[in-house]
């Protein structure tokens, strides 16, 4: 099955970024008394960024199906890296970062709970030791 | 100060306890690092770099450049065990290494890299040593034109070698930046695409975007498949490991080859050890008596590439230290390294910090010497690492992402941009656009700018000083041309292929 290809997708997000960088520049100087403004360089690579992507967008090809279980996998084991990064804030760094070690060994690598455990708990064990005692690099 | 002179007092500088602690710790986490598939230099110097912040510059200079050529002698033993490159610049030495391998003469194969990997380390050591101080004195004359043109010709060689597609690479490097414009403009206090966030006010952390892209890009990537590659038996002894004598004289030229182009190239911004290696597997080949055997395990196919990307080391930290223009994503690092502790490197970095640049220098000679020490004898220690399992390195290496962002700023907003960051590296991997122009756009991208700007005020508005200027007129012509060529022959291949499509 032929679908839109990637490059189209990525094209059009390009664009978009180009647009919103050109229509941001709007509201600063672009040639001062001192010379050239804020607006100056800014407006000449969203521009050149609108051309490229365009370019990169109108000729893209069409292309098949690709590997979605692995890229599942993937952004599987970024969403637990954010949701990690939101419970440091929220239950500090300890038990933030045990939860995510523990999601990637247990769910992503289906090791055993008990072995999930271990591991995640050593992590976390190995990181304090060695920042927050032995550098004493603040951790979050 | 004169290269003896220089030399001398490198070493004094390098041979301090601490400093060959650092060189110490340096190579033996390149080995490292070059070992395991899937974390590359850059995104092991960027979660680095933080914690260098308190350290003396040059003991911290030393490691992480220690990492840098470590990592190189580290990727020919997954290339010639696993059949997969530990660092990019390995992937030709997989051709015959791994055959070789399968034919039980994996300790040969090893050997031969790690000795190709000394001579030619060393040359590129020597290249460096004797160009950099010349070319520095040439570079004082250069003014923000020059300034400006040079960037611009850094850029469009990176972005021309980049990757597969120069479309893709352009809008990287557009993408780095934009990035690098985000915050207050110096000149005007006026805040660019900060979204009302405070926190962007003073622009965005390289090294937030470095380990995001990188490390945490690196990792997604990766985790992709489950899988893991099983390693070919690595002999035990020296004796195993040792190169016959007449595998030594089947590599004299490769040796050769492998110092001289590995420097020339590494020298080039944007080529890289990854080209490097190609070209020196290329020209080996080419003048061989046997090349029709290339490829099914020849030892000089091993030599030379594993020559030419450790010989590129020395010739990239060329542009890097004495015009502040760096070639490649690591480089980039270094650069903000460089920065981050107050430096800045230039046409003035050796005559202001002789003993950084000349203890960096001395540390690399100790550092080749300790390469080699550590890559003939201990090679089937090292090989262990490749038994790690991805489930115990991931965690560490995430963690070791987010400790290394944290530590540097102590804001959990990074932290969210980290992550970030981690998914635009992860889909730039899948889209096919290449990392080194944004990392180089996001580093240049202020500097750029300002001496675009510092030029036009010296006109009063005029574009006629870029052109105006010879040497700035050179590079700008040369950056235009090397920009425009590949693009005309794209379009050209799109029109053949409408023409194809409408018949």
């Amino acid at each position: 099955m032929f679908r839109r290809s990637p490059d189209f997708w990525s094209g059009l997000a390009l664009i978009a970024l180009g647009v919103y960088i050109v229509t941001a520049t709007r509201g600063w100087d672009y040639l001062s008394s001192e010379g050239p403004g804020p607006a100056f360089f800014p407006r000449w690579y969203g521009i050149a960024m609108i051309v490229l992507a365009t370019g990169l967008m109108l000729f893209s090809a069409k292309s098949a199906a690709g590997d979605w279980r692995g890229v599942a996998r993937a952004l599987g084991a970024w969403t637990a890296i954010a949701v990690g990064v939101v419970l440091m804030k929220l239950v500090g760094f300890a038990l933030g970062f045990a939860v995510l070690s523990y999601f990637i060994v247990a769910v992503m690598y289906r090791r055993p709970p008990l072995q999930s455990a271990l591991v995640a708990g050593g992590v976390v064990a190995a990181f304090y030791l060695i920042f927050a005692l032995a550098l004493g690099v603040p951790l979050p | 100060m004169d290269i003896a002179a220089g030399l001398l007092h490198g070493f004094a500088v390098a041979l301090q306890p601490a400093n060959l602690l650092w060189c110490f710790v340096g190579v033996f986490l390149g080995t490292i690092v070059g070992i395991m598939p899937g974390l590359g230099p850059p995104a092991t110097i960027a979660m680095l770099l933080p914690l260098t912040a308190q350290m003396n510059p040059a003991g911290a200079m030393i490691m992480l450049a220690g990492i840098y050529y470590g990592a190189k002698y580290g990727g020919s033993t997954t290339s010639i065990l696993l059949n997969v490159p530990g660092e990019s610049a390995s992937v030709v030495t997989c051709l015959d290494g791994y055959q070789l391998a399968r034919k039980g003469r994996a300790g040969a194969a090893l050997g031969i890299a790690a000795i190709a990997s000394f001579i030619a380390g060393t040359v590129g050591v020597l290249g460096l040593m004797l160009v950099a101080p010349p070319l520095a004195r040439f570079a004082l004359a250069f003014s923000s034109p020059e300034y400006f043109a040079l960037m611009a010709l850094g850029l469009a060689m990176v972005v021309l070698l980049a990757g597969r597609s120069l479309v893709k690479a352009l809008l990287a490097m557009l993408v780095g930046l934009w990035l690098a414009g985000i915050g207050t403009d110096p000149f005007s206090t006026t805040s660019r695409f900060t979204f009302g966030r405070m926190e962007l006010l003073s622009g965005i952390d390289f090294v937030v975007v470095a380990i995001g892209v990188f490390a945490l890009g690196e990792v997604l990537a990766n985790m992709e498949a489950r899988e893991e590659p099983l390693a070919l038996p690595v002999p035990r002894g020296l004796r195993n490991l040792l190169p016959t004598a007449k595998d030594l004289r089947d590599c004299r030229f490769a040796f050769l080859n492998g110092s001289v182009i590995g420097f020339l190239i590494g020298v080039l911004p944007g080529a890289g050890s990854t080209i490097a290696s190609f070209i020196s597997y290329g020209v080996e080949k080419a003048f061989s008596r046997r090349r029709d055997e290339f490829g099914t395990g020849v030892i000089e196919g091993v030599a030379a590439p594993e020559g030419a990307n450790n010989s590129e080391t020395g010739g990239a930290l060329v542009p890097l230290l004495t015009l502040g223009i760096p070639g490649s994503g690591t480089t980039a690092i270094l650069l903000a390294a460089l920065v981050l502790w107050g430096f800045k490197p230039g046409p003035l970095f050796i005559s202001e910090n002789p003993q950084l640049f000349w203890g960096l220098v001395a540390s690399m000679y100790i550092g080749n010497v300790l390469l080699l020490i550590l890559n003939l004898p201990l090679v089937p220690l090292f090989a262990q690492v490749l038994r790690a399992p991805a489930y115990t390195l991931y965690p560490a290496i995430i963690g070791l992402s987010i400790v290394g962002v944290y530590s540097a700023s102590g804001s959990l907003f990074d932290l969210a941009l980290l992550t970030g960051f981690g998914l635009l590296g992860y889909l730039m991997r899948k889209l096919d656009y290449p990392s080194a122009p944004l990392i180089l756009g996001l580093v240049l991208g202020g500097a750029m700018e300002r001496a675009l700007r510092q030029s036009l005020m010296m006109s009063e508005g005029s574009l006629a000083i870029l052109v105006s200027r010879p040497l700035a007129a050179a590079m700008l012509s040369l950056a235009l041309l090397i920009l425009l060529v590949p693009l005309f022959t794209r379009l050209n291949a799109w029109r053949l292929q409408a023409m194809e499509e409408e018949k």
